[in-house]
C-alpha cells in the first residue's frame, strides 16, 4: 500500500515558534561562519525570551564545499554553545531538511522544542564551479556543466513546452523584486517594470540576468515548539500540519525537466489540496523554476506566490529553503495569511523538494 | 509514544584499501542489497533512504546523495543525508531509526559508505581554516596527546595499547567482510612496527578503507526476514563543543551523557554484567580502555586493568568489538554504522565464526570530531 493511498495519519502539532535570519549580503567579509550565525541564533531566542537551555534538540544545516574544509558544522556549534552536551545533528542539506529531522523527533513526543539553523558563505569560493561537483562524479562533474546552464536547459525545455515564455520569467524577476522592497533582509529589491527586464543581456540563453538568484552569503534559524510549550512561546501559534519531501533521478535526461513529480508528490503527502493557500514561499531559485513549482503544488491565481521576494531576492545556500518556512510562518503570524505552503529545493533542476504546509488558528 | 523500531536486515560490503572494480554507487547497492535479501524484502517495500558519510572532501563528491539517490532505489521517496563527523554512521542509524519509532515510516533502508581510495583522508582533514587549530596530520596526530594524557592519569602500562591492536586483529579474522586479515600479528609485531603519532604504532591505528555498510529498520506490524529482529532498547546522540578551558577530552561529558541516556532508556545500570557485547569506536588502540571507563564499563583508571585481564577479549565477559573493529576495517563514513551493525548481527544470531553465543543486549557506539560528537544504541532480542 502506497502512502499516497493510506489516510494521512494525525502528526503531533509542532510549531514554528521564532525565526531569524542575517542580513543577506552579496559579500560577507568581516564575518566567519560562526560569527554570521551566533546574532541570528541569539535573535531566535531573545524573540520569545528563552535561552539553549529551553532547548531539547539541535539539528542544523550546512555544506563543506562553502568553506572548502571538512567539517564546517563542527566550529558553528560555538554559535550556540553546547554546553553542558547536547542532543545534536547534522545535514549536509538545506536547514528545511534539518528541520525536518527536528519535526520527526518532536512526534515521539520526548521532547517539546529544537533549534534549527542553516548557513553559509557563497563568496569565499565560485559557486558555479563548486554546484558542478555536486554532479554524478563519473559521467557529469568532469564535464564541468555549471549550474546557471542545467537551468537554462530546464527553462527552454519549459519554453518548447509551450509551458512559458520569456516575458514570464521577467514579469516573475520584476514582481520577486519589487516585493523584495517590503523586505529588509533582501539583497535584490528594486522597482523595475518586466518590460525594462526584457533588454537584459543573456547569461545562459533563455535566462537573462534577471531570471538568474543572486550570490548570497547568510545563516537563518527557527525554534520549533510542541506541546504547552507551542502556546507559552506565542500567543497565535503556526503550526505544521503537513511535511513530506521526495527525490528524482540524478541524470537530466532521464527527467522531464519541465514538471516536479517529487514537489507534486510531496505537496500530496503533506496535504497540500486540503485546504485553501493563502501565501506560498517557493524555492525558486531560477524565475522560471516558480511555474514549474507553482504546477505541481496545483496553486492557482489567487495565491500570494514568495511575498518575501523569495530566492530571486536573497539565495543564502543551505539556508534559503529554510528562510521560505520561517517567512512562510511570518505571514499566518502577522495574520496576513491563514494557511500556507512552504517548499526547499536541492539539487540540479529541482532535483530533490520539500514541502511544509503552515496553519495558523 | 515511540513506536518500537527493529532492525531486520544487514548488509556489508568487503571491505578493502581499494575498491577499484567499482563505483561508489555499485558500492552503497553491494551493501543495500545484502540488506534488502536480509530482510526479504525489495526495493519498492522501502519507504525512505537515509544516508550517511563523513566529509564529502573524503571522495571529491558534493552532497553525494543526489547523484546516489537512483542507485539506492531512492527515487519518487524521501532521501536524508546525515554528516556529523566520524559518528555518523551511528547517527545515521538513528535518524533513519526514528522515521520509524516516530510512526510516519514503516520501512527504511539506512546505508553509510567511504571510498577512501579516491581520495586521502588524511590530507582531506588537514586543510587549514582560517581562526581554528591545525589538525596537522590526520586524526592521529589529533588524539596522541589525548592519549598520552590518559596514560599519565591511569598509569595504564605501554603495552595495553598493543594488546587491543592484536586482540582486535585476532577477532578480524573470523569475519570474512573485514579489510584487515593479519594472522601473524602479535605483540612484538606490534611493537616492531613504524612509530607514526608517538605513543601511536602504524599496527595501532585503523587502516584507510573503501566499503558500505547498510541495515533495514521496520516497525513492530512491518517484521520480515529469517533472522529473528534486533529491537532498539534506546539510542541517543550527545555533542560537546571541539574546545573551551576546562574540556576533558580524554573522558567527554558528551560520551559520559550519551551512555546514561541510553542506558536510562534500556534500563541499564550495570553495563558490564547486563550487556553482553559491545562494538565500540576504536580507531587508535588505546580508546578501548578510554572507553571503557567513559561508557562505564568500569571506575575511572581501571579501564586498561579489563583489557589486560581480558574482559574485553573474544571469550572474555564483556567482548568488545568481535567484527574486528575500525581497526581491522575504516571506511570512515560507514566505520560508525558497522559497530551498530555488528551489534544487529549478534543479537540476531547471525555473525557467523564472530558469533557470541547467547547475545541478549548488546551495545553499539560511535564518536566522532574531537571526540566530541557520540552516537550510541542499545539492541535486544526481547521486544522493548
Amino acid at each position: 500500500m502506497s502512502a499516497a493511498k493510506r489516510k494521512r495519519p494525525v502528526r503531533r502539532p509542532v510549531s514554528i515558534a521564532s525565526f531569524a535570519q542575517s542580513d543577506n549580503v552579496r559579500r560577507e567579509n568581516e564575518r566567519n561562519e560562526v560569527e554570521m550565525l551566533q546574532p541570528v541564533v541569539a535573535e531566535v531566542f531573545a524573540n520569545i525570551g528563552i535561552d539553549k537551555d529551553d532547548i531539547g534538540f539541535i539539528c542544523s544545516g550546512s555544506t563543506d564545499y562553502l568553506i572548502g574544509g571538512p567539517f564546517s558544522f563542527v566550529t558553528a556549534l560555538d554559535a550556540v554553545g553546547v554546553w553542558p552536551p547536547r542532543a545534536e545533528s547534522h545535514v549536509e542539506m538545506d536547514g528545511a531538511w534539518a528541520l525536518y529531522e527536528a519535526w520527526v523527533l518532536l512526534q515521539e513526543g520526548e521532547i517539546d522544542s529544537a533549534l534549527v539553523y542553516s548557513f553559509g558563505r557563497s563568496s569565499p569560493g565560485n559557486l558555479q564551479e563548486i554546484l558542478a561537483l555536486q554532479l554524478d562524479p563519473y559521467y557529469l562533474a568532469p564535464l564541468w556543466p555549471d549550474p546557471v546552464s542545467l537551468a537554462a536547459l530546464q527553462a527552454r525545455a519549459l519554453i518548447d513546452a509551450g509551458k512559458a515564455t520569456e516575458e514570464d520569467f521577467a514579469a516573475i524577476a520584476s514582481r520577486s523584486r519589487k516585493d523584495a522592497l517590503g523586505n529588509p533582509k533582501a539583497q535584490v529589491a528594486n522597482d523595475t517594470p518586466a518590460g525594462s527586464l526584457m533588454k537584459d543581456d543573456y547569461v545562459v540563453s533563455p535566462l537573462r540576468r534577471h531570471a538568474l538568484p543572486p550570490i548570497t552569503d547568510g545563516a537563518a534559524a527557527i525554534v520549533l515548539a510542541a506541546g504547552d510549550r507551542a502556546r507559552e512561546w506565542s500567543d497565535t501559534p503556526v503550526w505544521i500540519s503537513g511535511f513530506d519531501h521526495r527525490i528524482e533521478t540524478h541524470s537530466l535526461g532521464a527527467r522531464d525537466l519541465t514538471s516536479s513529480p517529487s514537489t507534486a508528490k510531496a505537496g500530496e503527502v503533506a496535504g497540500v489540496a486540503d485546504g485553501s493557500i493563502d501565501v506560498a514561499e517557493l524555492h525558486a531559485p531560477y524565475a522560471h523554476q516558480e511555474i514549474i513549482l507553482k504546477d505541481a503544488l496545483g496553486l492557482g491565481n489567487g495565491v500570494s506566490i514568495n511575498p518575501s521576494g523569495g530566492a530571486l531576492a536573497a539565495n543564502p545556500m543551505m539556508s534559503a529553503g529554510l528562510i521560505r518556512i520561517g517567512e512562510a510562518a511570518a505571514r499566518i503570524a502577522s495574520g496576513e495569511a491563514g494557511r500556507a505552503v512552504a517548499h526547499a529545493t536541492s539539487g540540479p533542476c529541482l532535483q530533490q523538494n520539500l514541502v511544509c504546509v503552515l496553519e495558523g488558528e | 509514544m515511540a513506536e518500537r523500531c527493529a532492525v531486520i536486515g544487514v548488509g556489508q560490503t568487503h571491505h578493502k584499501a581499494k575498491r577499484d572494480d567499482i563505483s561508489i554507487a555499485g558500492l552503497v547497492r553491494e551493501a543495500a542489497k545484502m540488506a534488502l535479501a536480509d530482510a526479504d524484502l525489495t526495493w519498492s517495500d522501502i519507504d525512505a533512504v537515509v544516508i550517511g558519510k563523513a566529509p564529502d572532501m573524503f571522495e571529491g563528491s558534493m552532497m553525494p546523495e543526489l547523484y546516489l539517490a537512483p542507485a539506492l532505489g531512492a527515487v519518487g521517496k524521501p532521501m536524508f543525508r546525515v554528516h556529523t563527523a566520524g559518528s555518523v554512521g551511528g547517527s545515521t542509524s538513528i535518524v533513519a531509526a526514528h522515521l520509524i519509532s516516530s510512526g510516519i515510516h514503516q520501512r527504511v533502508l539506512t546505508v553509510a559508505y567511504e571510498k577512501q581510495s579516491d581520495s586521502d583522508a588524511m590530507w582531506a582533514l588537514s586543510v587549514p581554516q582560517p581562526f581554528a587549530a591545525p589538525l596537522l596530520a590526520g586524526a592521529g596526530g589529533y588524539f596522541a596527546p589525548h592519549i598520552r594524557a590518559y596514560m599519565r592519569r591511569s598509569g595504564a602500562p605501554e603495552y595495553i595499547g598493543r594488546m587491543v591492536a592484536v586482540k582486535d586483529r585476532l577477532n578480524a579474522i573470523r569475519n570474512p567482510y573485514a579489510h584487515l586479515h593479519l594472522p601473524d600479528i602479535d605483540m612484538k609485531t606490534v611493537e616492531d612496527s613504524m612509530m607514526l603519532w608517538d605513543p601511536l604504532r602504524y599496527l595501532e591505528a585503523c587502516p584507510s578503507s573503501d566499503g558500505a555498510a547498510a541495515m533495514v529498520l521496520a516497525a513492530e506490524d512491518s517484521v520480515s526476514g529469517g533472522y529473528p529482529p534486533a529491537w532498539i532498547h534506546g539510542m541517543a546522540m550527545r555533542s560537546e563543543p571541539t574546545m573551551f578551558a576546562g574540556r576533558d577530552q580524554v573522558n567527554p561529558q558528551a560520551g559520559r551523557d550519551c551512555s546514561a541516556d541510553v542506558y536510562a532508556q534500556a534500563g541499564i545500570t550495570n553495563p558490564r554484567a547486563e550487556i553482553d557485547v559491545a562494538e565500540v569506536y576504536v580507531p587508535f588502540s588505546w580508546y578501548e580502555p578510554m572507553w571503557l571507563e567513559n561508557l562505564g564499563f568500569c571506575d575511572l583508571g581501571d579501564g586498561w586493568k579489563l583489557t589486560e585481564a581480558g574482559a574485553t577479549a573474544f571469550d572474555g565477559d564483556i567482548p568488545w568489538n568481535t567484527s574486528g573493529g575500525v581497526l581491522s576495517s575504516n571506511p570512515i563514513g560507514a566505520s560508525g554504522m558497522l559497530r551498530f551493525l555488528e551489534v544487529a548481527m549478534q543479537v540476531r544470531g547471525q555473525a557467523g565464526e564472530h558469533q557470541i553465543d547467547g547475545v541478549s543486549r548488546a551495545l553499539g557506539q560511535a564518536y566522532g570530531g574531537g571526540s566530541q560528537f557520540f552516537s550510541m544504541w542499545v539492541l535486544g532480542a526481547d521486544k522493548p
